[in-house]
C-alpha cells in the first residue's frame, strides 16, 4: 500500500497564526503536553538519555515554530514566530507532523520522500519518533479527554476537520485483515 | 502448509499492530546491546517482552527474540541474562548467532527452541547441520547472498527449517561481519547492535541540497528532486577515480514478493521482513501485503500487484541475489 500524498494545511490556520497570542498558545501547548505525558509515561521514559533535548518542531506550511523541550518528563512548548534554538529540528509541511503522530504515516518513508527533513541530534530525532509511535496518541481524544461535557463536540469537529481537509486529526483505524 | 511470515517489531505498539495485520510470528530484541537493532526509543524492556509474547500468545502469533549480536569478552554475561529472560518472558525461540550463545543456551535450556541468525553467515548445508547437530537448531535465517537454487539445494540436504528474507534492506557485507560502520563510527552492528548509528549520522540542508554525513564523512549528497540519502557507509555515493556513483552498493530494498511460489518450491518454511527499526505504520502495511500473498498462494490465487515501493530504503527495490543476473 503506498503512503498517501500528505494534504495542504488550510490557509485559515496559518492566517490564524499569523496574529495569535503565542504566550496564551504556549501555555496551553505546555499544559497539554504535560496532560499527555501523564496519560502516556512510556513517551519520555522511551526518550532515555535524549530526554533533556530541546526539539524544534518546524511545520514550514505555518508561521511559527514549536520548541520542545522534554525536561525528563516534565515537558514545556513554546511557540515563536522566529527561528527556535534547539539541539534537533523536524522539519515538514503540518500535516505530515500530525500524520506522524497519529501513525498515519511511516516516518522513514516522508523522510526518504523529502517530505520531511531532520537536523541536528539525529539519535534525539529517531528516540522522539519511536516515543510518539510507539505511544499511539490520539490527539483529538487526548483533548476530549480534557474537554468534560464537550468531548463528544470535539470528537465529531474533529473528524469533520479531518474529512474537509485531509489532515489527519485522530488515530485511524485499524484494519482488521486477520 | 502456508508459508510463515515473520515480522518485525522495534516497539511493543508495532509488535500488536503485527499481530493485529496479520503476522503469524514476530520477532524483536530487548533494549540493549544483545541485539541488532539497538537505536534510540527502540525495543523491549523485560517486562514489555513479557506483555508482547501475551498478547501474541493470545491472538495465536509467536514471538522470536533476537539475540544477535556477538558478546564482548569479558560481558558474556549480558548475553546470557538476556537468553535467561527471553525464556522467562515465554517467548517461542531465540535467534541467535554466536557458537558460544547456542552452547549456552542449548545447555541452561534445553526445552528453548533454537533459531540461527543471518548474522551467522550460515550458507550451505554442511554448516547447518553441524549447528543442529551441535545445538539442536530448529531453523536457519539463510544469508542474503543464496539463489533461489541455491537454497533449494540446501534444503534438499538439511532437515532445519529455512527462512529467507524477502522485505527490506539489504547489506553488501558478508553477513555478521561488518567493518564500514566500525571504521566511521567505532560501533558496529555485530558487537554493539548498531549499524550507522544515530547519534554518529548527520543531515544538512544546503539550499535544497541535502548531505548526509556519518562520523564526520560525507558519504551522500542528493540533488533537490533526489530521494533523501540512507546513512549508512555502504549505500554512500561517494567521488573517486574521476567517477561518482555508490562504491558499495546501490541504495536499493529488497523486494522477493513475486518470487514466493519459487521460494516455497525449493522448500523455504518462512519469510522474513526487514525493519524492526521502521514504524508501526510500516509493520502494519507490508505485514498484510506479505500475508494477502502467502494466502493467495495457498488458495490457489494469483499473487497480488506489489504496491510497497514509496515504503523501501532508497524507493527503489530489487529481487537481490535470489535472481542472480550478475552470474
Amino acid at each position: 500500500m503506498p503512503q498517501p500524498q500528505v494534504p495542504h494545511c488550510p490557509a485559515a490556520l496559518a492566517r490564524i497564526l499569523r496574529v495569535a497570542p503565542l504566550v496564551p498558545l504556549s501555555l496551553a501547548l505546555t499544559a497539554f503536553c504535560r496532560h499527555i505525558g501523564k496519560r502516556h509515561p512510556g513517551l519520555f521514559r522511551r526518550l532515555g538519555e535524549h530526554s533533556r533535548v530541546r526539539f524544534v518542531l518546524n511545520p514550514v506550511d505555518l508561521p511559527i515554530m514549536l520548541c520542545l523541550a522534554p525536561n525528563g518528563g516534565a515537558p514545556t512548548v513554546r511557540a515563536l514566530r522566529g527561528n527556535c534554538e534547539g539541539e534537533a529540528r523536524i522539519s515538514g509541511p503540518f500535516a505530515a507532523l500530525l500524520g506522524l503522530v497519529h501513525g498515519a504515516y511511516d516516518g522513514d518513508a516522508l523522510f526518504f520522500s523529502r517530505d520531511l527533513v531532520i537536523e541536528g541530534d539525529t539519535g534525539a530525532v529517531l528516540a522522539l519518533r519511536n516515543a510518539v509511535d510507539d505511544a499511539e496518541l490520539d490527539l483529538s481524544q487526548e483533548i476530549a479527554a480534557l474537554s468534560g461535557p464537550f468531548s463528544s463536540i470535539i470528537l465529531q469537529t474533529a473528524a469533520f476537520a479531518e474529512r474537509r481537509t485531509g489532515v489527519s486529526m485522530a488515530r485511524p483505524e485499524e484494519d482488521l485483515a486477520w | 502448509m502456508v508459508m510463515e511470515i515473520v515480522c518485525p517489531a522495534g516497539t511493543p505498539a508495532a509488535l500488536r499492530a503485527a499481530v493485529r495485520a496479520g503476522a503469524h510470528t514476530v520477532y524483536c530484541g530487548f533494549n540493549d546491546e544483545t541485539n541488532a537493532r539497538n537505536f534510540p526509543g527502540l525495543n523491549f524492556d523485560r517486562s514489555e517482552m513479557r506483555e508482547g509474547v501475551d498478547f501474541a500468545h493470545a491472538h495465536g502469533a509467536r514471538v522470536l527474540v533476537a539475540i544477535n549480536t556477538f558478546p564482548r569478552a569479558g560481558d558474556q554475561s549480558i548475553w546470557h541474562r538476556a537468553i535467561d529472560d527471553a525464556k522467562l518472558s515465554g517467548a517461542d525461540a531465540v535467534i541467535l548467532a554466536d557458537a558460544g550463545l547456542l552452547d549456552y543456551a542449548a545447555r541452561t535450556h534445553p526445552g528453548l527452541r533454537l533459531h540461527l541468525s543471518v548474522q551467522a553467515a550460515a550458507a550451505n548445508a554442511d554448516i547447518i547441520n553441524f549447528y543442529a547437530g551441535t545445538f539442536g537448531v530448529k531453523r536457519v535465517v539463510l544469508p542474503r547472498v543464496l539463489s533461489v537454487p541455491e537454497i533449494a539445494a540446501i534444503n534438499a540436504e538439511t532437515d532445519v527449517e529455512t527462512e529467507v528474507f524477502v522485505f527490506g534492506g539489504l547489506c553488501v557485507m558478508a553477513e555478521g561481519r561488518c567493518s564500514l560502520s566500525s571504521y566511521a563510527t567505532g560501533l558496529s552492528p555485530n558487537m554493539n547492535g548498531v549499524c550507522s548509528p544515530a547519534s554518529h549520522v548527520k543531515y544538512h540542508d544546503n539550499n535544497g541540497e541535502l548531505d548526509a554525513k556519518l562520523g564526520g564523512f560525507t558519504i551522500h549528497r542528493a540533488a533537490k528532486d533526489e530521494p533523501a540519502p540512507y546513512p549508512t557507509l555502504c549505500k554512500g555515493c561517494f567521488s573517486a577515480g574521476g567517477q561518482t556513483g555508490h562504491l558499495f552498493e546501490d541504495p536499493v530494498s529488497l523486494n522477493a514478493e513475486q518470487l514466493i511460489p519459487q521460494l516455497q518450491k525449493a522448500g523455504v518454511r518462512a519469510l522474513k521482513i526487514e525493519g524492526r527499526q521502521r514504524s508501526k505504520s510500516y509493520v502494519a502495511q507490508v505485514v498484510r501485503n506479505f500475508r494477502a500473498a502467502v494466502d493467495a498462494l495457498e488458495a490457489g490465487r494469483p499473487l497480488p500487484e506489489g504496491m510497497l515501493a514509496r515504503l523501501s530504503e532508497g524507493q527503489a527495490m530489487t529481487t537481490g541475489a535470489y535472481k542472480k543476473t550478475w552470474r
